[in-house]
């Protein structure tokens, strides 16, 4: 450090005196970083630990907890609901991660190339990722009704075509949940590429259409790679997005939640309607203890993937 | 001042504040928010803070999403309310968790219960304990739109025959076979599993429940119950679950030409932009009628002690008075659950209240140990033979094992 080569200084009278600039600094970052650790500590580590031991007991809120051991993991592998919600997560996940970053980066591509209007176009795109998740879901829920009020089934009519039941079906469901959800993070993910499409320095492409490289090359051999700390954090992101989706599965299926026949019901719901509508806390924290794993291992599985090959 | 004076101006205060504190005796009130009824409770209180100067109540309202969570977690935290609303579905859970202490017989003599209020008030005894006691109770009836019956030249039904044929004559469909119109609404998420359960089962010769509370819906009643229900969409292709999203919301926009629905809907149907009428749950081809009937009870947090329990016996038993059953009639448009504030002739002779009180005379009280997951079972039971081609017998299995499994795990 910095006093390493310090002269000797008049014995100090006081503890706080005696330190040097370096160690004073280090003490005063401690200070302030406290803050945090105390904060992450309480708020967040302390309640997950907590969630882990309640996984092991039969809290009901009302009678005091039980350890009753693996009992609650044991239901819950036993639960044919639990793996019909769990074959649901990871479809919103495969589905969704996917498909929503195959859309924004289209978009973001060529949106960057527009220069009319570009500031415009680009706040029509932010704006559903502003909307309140519950209000797009009523919307987007009045959507896909019937006829006489459903927009969508109205232009399906009119075209001549036979009535889809979106909402109404245990197969159509989940995907017609699962469309707003992802036009809703669009514009956030849109945002990002584009930055990440400018921070390209201009050089690479001029160097490579000298050399007379085509578009469709500059794409896969500069653009993509270069984009990649980009997409890692898009694909990290958004996957623990639809790993964790609840708001717009709950506000479109309110009647019903997760309905119908829990085929768009999520872990999240799941594990909601068992702590608050049944009150099993210890069974309910067994879930989260499994949500928490999948979204432990999916990310560290993307980073590996994904990571930078030196 | 003199000493003396002063001395006795000191007394006076001292005292007022020793009385002040003794007889000052705050206790609060629970309900879910619901405008009409916030507004008739607010008038209550008004009336009994003016009869008992010493007590003051205090309404606290949650959304009713929130509210058993809330009471739940207030009773962990050690601070629930003095006075509660609860559904009577809720009983077994409120009592099992501590939540409601039983009514002092002193205070409601059972004699005087069973013999002034509608016999289903007995959901809310538990051994020789009544935990609570309905302000207003509830049943079910065939709301109609009349401009649509007008239309079709048709009167209201009396039974399911009839029912079956208004709603043909006043289904709409267009070009492609949709319905643009409902002659009824299919909505099992709203009151029709009550309907089915309480009055088809039992129509079609068989019960819901046998007399210890398990299912017993799981034979050919039960089957042929569940076969009509879904058969208004399958078959006579009348109504369908999930038309306009909510039954109400369909009957509210003049889209369907009837609605099973309860008292508690008459305010909200009120400002209708269509005249409609009311009549009776139709009947079976043999005359006989059912009804479901439920209410939201008053009962007393286990944490009122002492002074404030007594406060909260006074302020249950004004609110479970005829004079409280009146106002919250007026207000909020549900039937008093005294049979002599009920049935006056002025009510009798109401023709929107009429159907419903006469309902209440032969109404079932389902007993139920998980209101929402048994509601989930109905639901679902419909949907898959609706949405899954499932075999109405099947379909109806399934169900009466899951909700049997509900059932066991409540009583534990």
């Amino acid at each position: 450090m910095a006093t390493a080569n310090a002269t000797p200084l008049p014995a100090p009278d006081r503890f706080w005196d005696r330190l040097s600039i370096g160690t004073k600094r280090v003490i005063w970052a401690w200070t302030f970083l406290a803050l945090p650790v105390v904060f992450y500590a309480v708020i967040r580590f302390y309640p997950t630990f907590q969630a882990f031991w309640l996984s092991l007991t039969n809290w009901d809120l009302l009678r005091p907890a039980q350890f009753i051991g693996l009992g609650n993991y044991q239901k819950m592998f036993a639960d044919p609901i639990f793996w019909k919600v769990f074959q649901n997560t990871f479809l919103y996940l495969i589905i969704g991660t996917p498909v929503s970053l195959l859309i924004s980066f289209v978009i973001a591509f060529y949106l960057d190339r527009v220069r009319v209007l570009h500031g415009f176009i680009r706040a029509l795109y932010f704006l559903p990722f502003l909307t309140t998740a519950a209000a797009m879901g009523w919307v987007w829920r009045w959507f896909y009704q019937p006829v006489p009020i459903g927009v969508l089934n109205g232009i399906l009519g009119w075209m001549g075509l036979p009535q889809q039941p979106f909402l109404r079906s245990v197969d159509q469901a989940l995907i017609s949940v699962l469309v707003p959800a992802i036009w809703a993070g669009l514009g956030f993910q849109i945002i990002i590429f584009m930055a990440g499409l400018r921070a390209i320095p201009n050089t690479f492409y001029e160097a490579a259409r000298i050399d007379g490289l085509g578009e469709w090359a500059i794409l896969r051999k500069i653009t993509i790679p270069l984009l990649k700390p980009t997409t890692v954090f898009l694909v990290v992101f958004s996957s623990i997005g639809f790993l964790r989706i609840f708001d717009q599965v709950y506000n479109m299926t309110t009647n019903d939640p997760g309905g119908p026949l829990n085929s768009t019901k999520p872990l999240v719901l799941m594990i909601y309607q068992t702590a608050f509508s049944s009150y099993q806390m210890g069974y309910a924290a067994a879930q989260t203890v499994v949500l928490f794993t999948i979204l432990l291992i999916v990310s560290l599985l993307q980073l590996y993937v994904l990571r930078e090959k030196k | 001042m003199t000493t003396k004076g002063k001395l006795a101006l000191l007394a006076a205060g001292v005292s007022f504040l020793a009385v002040g504190s003794a007889q000052a005796v705050e206790i609060e009130y629970w309900q879910y928010v619901f405008d009409s009824r916030v507004k008739a409770m607010d008038q209550l209180i008004a009336n009994f803070e003016k009869a008992n100067p010493d007590i003051t109540v205090k309404q606290t309202t949650f959304p009713y999403a929130d509210y058993q969570t809330r009471v739940v977690a207030a009773k962990v935290a050690g601070q629930g309310p003095d006075v509660l609303q609860l559904f009577y579905g809720w009983t077994d859970q409120f009592v099992n968790g501590g939540l409601i202490q039983p009514l002092d017989p002193a205070v409601f003599p059972h004699e005087e219960i069973e013999k002034d209020f509608f016999p289903i008030v007995s959901a809310m005894k538990r051994g020789d304990d009544y935990y609570g006691l309905p302000t207003a109770v509830r049943s079910l009836a065939l709301f109609y739109n009349k401009a649509i019956f007008e239309e079709a030249g048709i009167e209201p039904p009396q039974n399911l025959e009839e029912l079956l044929a208004a709603a043909e004559a006043t289904t709409q469909r267009d070009g492609g076979g949709n319905i643009t119109r409902a002659g009824i609404t299919l909505d099992m998420g709203g009151q029709d599993h009550h309907w089915w359960r309480e009055v088809l089962v039992r129509q079609n010769g068989g019960e819901p429940y046998d007399a210890e509370g398990n299912v017993a819906y799981n034979d050919e009643a039960g089957a042929a119950a569940l076969k009509f229900y879904t058969g208004l969409q399958t078959e006579h292709k009348v109504g369908l679950a999930g038309f306009m999203d909510e039954g109400q919301a369909a009957f509210r926009a003049g889209m369907a030409a009837m609605t099973i629905d309860g008292t508690f809907r008459l305010g909200a149907f009120a400002d209708n932009p269509f005249e409609w009428g009311v009549v009776e749950l139709p009947a079976d081809a043999n005359g006989m009628r059912s009804n479901y009937s439920s209410y939201f009870a008053n009962a007393i947090g286990a944490t009122a002690q002492g002074e404030e329990l007594e406060a909260a016996q006074k302020f249950l038993t004004y609110i479970t008075s005829p004079e409280a059953m009146q106002i919250w009639l007026d207000v909020v448009g549900e039937l008093p659950a005294r049979r002599d504030v009920a049935l006056t002739e002025e009510n009798l002779a109401d023709p929107i209240l009429s159907p419903f009180l006469k309902g209440l005379e032969y109404a079932h009280t389902t007993q139920f140990y998980d209101e929402a997951g048994q509601r989930q079972t109905a639901i679902d039971m419909v949907n898959r033979v609706l949405l899954e081609g499932q075999s109405v017998e099947e379909s109806l299995d399934q169900a009466a094992k899951a909700e049997q499994a509900i059932i066991d795990s409540g009583r534990q």
